[in-house]
């Protein structure tokens, strides 16, 4: 019943089918709420919110939303949560696009994704606000750019459980973990600055979620430097477990391109490759594979990492005879093994790598992007299409066109209503019984009396 | 609730006569159960998820995220075969014990205890599961220790505890009864009533009660106005990431389908349940438990694997009282690191009730039959009372 629709083609069929649906600004100014906005939304519409303090949390439940900070005079719209406030922003609705924001002080996480494809995050600053930063989750299709964020205590940018997705030119600092890649599959990290958290970069197969894999991942060109802070992660959280001092960590993910980046000052390791040994205390999943496949580790700019190692790596080091620690730490098992591979490997202090072999790639420079073009194809609900989509998600449930199910067919509802939309509407609300061979009809006055009356019309209008 | 509850199910149990069982000749519909569709001469789900995707087909997502894959593909008859048999005593050796003794319709097909009854009276150390959705599920019981719903059955039929019966003194009765060769015959063709028939229709049966039209799923599906402020309120306590609960209990079928170790409370006096560890031995599964659906909740107190918490408030509680508060002196837990320390605010757990309540939808019931094929008396097809 409903078609999908590449994103493109669906603007161009709003736009042509319903002029009105032409795409409106809507304004909020300081003491509006940007809420009200999004409510009054359509698809298609972006919501400018200029500079001013706005304490509140966002939810956007609709497609094709743009929420637009303007800044003027460099004076930004800023999303206060003063330390109560749960997220500032909750999206679910697919096309979302979020830019030109300050946020901070949330307990929870500035901007959380829970599916929506093809989102935009970008221009947005997130300081000292609860746990991660920018969170899309369960998303295909999405970038996350300009952003610039500090003092989190978990993931600075965390992208959970989605696929295509580019992380780019984006700063992160002070916080525990810079840019986690979790479960997910076909990212591009790209051009970031990662500096003085706990760990600037992870790609991570976390166990016990429900998608399981993480590959076909690229770090490239990123600056990880400096990634020292103290681990402040809340106890029993996946990151808390992380010792600091380090550039990059790879677990379990798998087919992980690592080329370009310069990697310098991290004072336990620049880059660890590991199974999920690596995380203690943490209920085993058998459905997660635990180690790390196929790691690709091409030209890197590293120095002066390893200075001041955790006490493992420095136990580690007495067994190497070193008295430097490691660039590059492949932890013991599978990350030691030969199906990884690396190029110039002279240049660097390593240890455990001594089983890799040479990589028959050299550059990743024919791979400009892991977002899909055209986008993510989209079921999108508009005004126009959703007594549709009731009629074919309740009532459809029981009564077909032309054949008996568990109510009569539609044609017969037809024939005995002929032009009476509001007769149906009013035995819905509350079904009395009229057929002795049929179970009574549930009723529906939950929907309102203008939802009822909405779909009575459809009803009347069925062909098939 | 209660009030928007009771009349339809008078109202179905008012309808005694369906088609199937109108008349002393047996018969089975021919017609789909509420939401399923006839193709090829079988029935397939339809439902406001039916033309989402969901990311690596995971089931898990969020409003409009497909639906994770359904047993489904049975005909009408075997569904409504299955229907008969789940609330027909004969499956027991006493023949006094159904399926649906302990999954009651009028009771969320839970059966409202802490611990279900057993075949003599004793009381068994963990909860009925609400049947709503089971469909959908890959793994079953509360430690995840059956991957299929004809692999689960036979826990239940042929346990002592339970209704006692053995696979020939199950086969035998039916095949004596005239009434259920014919319907076999109906269901299955001109074969020897066998087991694995009863599996099948029982499975077929048990994944047709679909329940995805509450409120909530038109909230989901664009209609914003159907939920009140306080409902939507929670709703983004349930998703925020202070609460977390949508991270484990995430829709469209409020649950992520994952083993969590949370650490609750057994009922005074009783040992830690290992739960999953029990099953595989793994330590640090110790006290994990399949995620369970949130659909239908509140018709199924009492809540956990243990039924300790008699209502949906204290339940919520539980995940605001601080992480491992629960867990007993001298154990350890691998708790999940979701389980934290959120600080929810009394107002917010109020709020958190009132979304879970939207979740509640019982439209597609089944016609309760008034009558069984063995002539015994059907079980729980009317609202009892313990
Ligand atoms: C769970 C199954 C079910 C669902 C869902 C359902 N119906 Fe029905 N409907 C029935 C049954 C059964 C009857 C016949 C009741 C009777 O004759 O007593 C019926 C009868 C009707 C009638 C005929 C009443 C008459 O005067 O004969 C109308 C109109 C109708 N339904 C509209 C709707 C609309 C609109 C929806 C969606 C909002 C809907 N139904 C959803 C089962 C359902
Ligand atoms: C004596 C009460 C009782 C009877 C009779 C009974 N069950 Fe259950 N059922 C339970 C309990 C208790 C559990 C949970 C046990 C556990 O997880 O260890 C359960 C679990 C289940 C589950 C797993 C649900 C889930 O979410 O994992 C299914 C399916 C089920 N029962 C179906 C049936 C069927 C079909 C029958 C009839 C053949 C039946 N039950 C008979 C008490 C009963
Ligand atoms: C880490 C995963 C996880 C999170 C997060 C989580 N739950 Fe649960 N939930 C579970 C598990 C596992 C159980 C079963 C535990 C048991 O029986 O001991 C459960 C049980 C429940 C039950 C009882 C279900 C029944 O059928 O008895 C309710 C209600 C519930 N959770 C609500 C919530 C709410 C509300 C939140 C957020 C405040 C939440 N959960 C957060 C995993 C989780």
């Amino acid at each position: 019943m409903k078609k999908i629709i590449p994103m493109g083609l669906l603007w161009l069929g709003l736009l042509l089918a319903v002029p009105s649906l032409m795409a409106a600004e809507i304004s909020v100014k300081d003491g509006d709420s940007i809420q009200s906005a999004v409510n009054k939304a359509n698809t298609g519409d972006v919501i400018l919110v200029y500079p001013g303090t706005y304490k509140e949390s966002v939810y956007v439940d609709k497609d094709g939303i743009t929420i637009r900070g303007v800044v003027q005079d460099g004076e930004w719209p800023v999303m206060e949560g003063e330390g109560v406030r749960n997220d500032a922003i909750l999206y679910s609705g697919n096309d979302f696009t979020v830019e030109w924001l300050t946020i901070t002080h949330y307990k929870g996480n500035a901007i959380m994704g829970q599916a929506g494809n093809n989102f935009v995050i970008r221009y947005n600053k997130v300081i000292d606000t609860g746990v991660y930063g920018i969170f899309p989750q369960f998303g295909k299709n999405g970038l996350i750019e300009y952003n610039v964020l500090s003092g989190i205590e978990d993931a600075a940018i965390y992208v959970g459980m989605c696929d295509n997705v580019d992380v780019r030119h984006n700063e992160v600092f002070d916080n525990v973990a810079g840019i986690e890649i979790e479960n997910t599959r076909h990212a591009l990290v790209e051009n970031n600055y990662a500096h003085d958290n706990t760990a600037g970069l992870l790609v991570f197969i976390t166990p016990g979620l429900p998608i399981k894999t993480t590959y076909d991942v690229i770090l490239r060109n990123n600056f990880v430097v400096n990634n020292n802070t103290a681990n402040f992660g809340a106890a029993g959280s996946i990151v808390s477990k992380v010792p600091p001092g380090i550039g990059i960590v790879v677990m379990a993910a798998d087919d992980v391109i690592v080329e370009g980046n310069i990697v310098s000052g991290n004072k336990t390791a620049g880059i660890v490759i590991t199974d999920l040994a690596f995380i203690t205390d943490i209920s085993s999943d058998p459905d997660s594979e635990p180690n790390p496949d196929r790691m690709v580790f091409l030209d890197n700019l590293m120095f002066d990492n390893g200075a001041d190692p955790v006490a493992d790596v420095k136990a580690l080091m007495l067994t190497q005879f070193s008295r430097r620690g490691p660039d590059i730490l492949a932890n013991l098992g599978s990350a030691q093994e030969p199906d990884n591979c690396i190029i110039n490997r002279e240049r660097y202090t390593r240890f455990g790598v001594k089983k890799w072999s040479e990589c028959e790639r050299k550059d990743t420079s024919d791979i400009l992007t892991m977002r899909i073009p055209g986008g993510a194809p989209n079921e999108v609900v508009t005004t126009e299409n959703r007594t549709k989509l009731l009629y074919q998600g309740i009532c459809a449930g029981c009564h077909a066109y032309n054949l008996r199910m568990i109510g009569p067919p539609t044609l017969t509802v037809q024939a005995l209503y002929r032009n009476d939309a509001q007769g149906i509407a009013d035995y819905i609300a509350a079904p009395h019984k009229v057929r002795t061979d049929y179970p009574a009809m549930p009723p529906q006055g939950h929907l309102s009396p203008e939802l009822r009356r909405e779909v009575a019309e459809y009803m009347l209008g069925v062909t098939k | 609730m209660r009030r928007r509850i009771l009349p339809l199910l008078v109202l179905l149990l008012g309808i005694a006569s369906m088609p199937t069982d109108a008349d002393t000749e047996w018969n089975l519909s021919e017609v789909c159960p509420a939401g399923f569709h006839l193709k090829d001469g079988a029935c397939y789900l339809q439902s406001f998820y039916s033309d989402y995707v969901s990311l690596q087909s995971s089931g898990v997502g969020g409003l409009k995220t497909g639906l994770p894959l359904l047993r489904e593909g049975f005909s009408a008859q075997q569904i409504d075969l299955g229907r008969l048999l789940f609330f027909d005593p004969i499956l027991s050796l006493d023949g006094d014990m159904a399926c649906s003794s302990c999954h009651q319709p009028a009771r969320g097909f839970a059966d409202g205890l802490a611990g279900s009854i057993g075949r003599h009276g004793e009381v068994m150390h963990r909860s009925a599961p609400t049947l709503w959705n089971v469909g959908f599920l890959r793994q079953l019981f509360w430690d995840a220790r059956a991957s299929s719903l004809e692999e689960q059955m036979q826990g239940p039929l042929f346990s002592q505890e339970e209704m006692a019966n053995t696979p020939t003194q199950l086969l035998a009765s039916l095949q004596q009864n005239d009434n259920y060769r014919h319907l076999f015959r109906l269901a299955f063709g001109e074969s020897e009533i066998d087991l694995q028939q009863v599996y099948t229709a029982l499975t077929a049966f048990e994944s047709s009660l679909v329940s995805l039209s509450s409120r909530y799923d038109l909230y989901a599906n664009g209609f914003h106005e159907v939920l009140t402020q306080p409902e939507i309120e929670g709703m983004n306590v349930f998703r925020s990431f202070v609460a977390r609960c949508a991270e484990c209990h995430t829709p469209p079928a409020f649950t992520n389908q994952q083993i969590a170790v949370i650490g609750t409370p057994e009922p005074d006096g009783v040992p830690l349940d290992a739960g999953v560890q029990a099953i595989t031995g793994d330590a640090s599964q110790r006290g994990g438990f399949r995620v369970p659906t949130l659909r239908n909740i509140e018709l199924t107190a009492p809540y956990m694997h243990s039924g300790r918490f008699k209502t949906l408030r204290e339940t919520v509680a539980f995940y605001t009282g601080g992480r491992g508060h629960a867990v007993p002196k001298g154990e350890h837990l691998s708790l999940h690191w979701h389980i934290w320390e959120p600080n929810l605010t009394d107002h917010e757990l109020d709020l958190l009730v009132a979304f879970l309540k939207t979740l509640t939808d019982q439209s597609f019931t089944p016609v309760l039959p008034t009558k069984v094929p063995s002539g015994l008396q059907p079980v729980a097809t009317q609202i009892l009372t313990h």
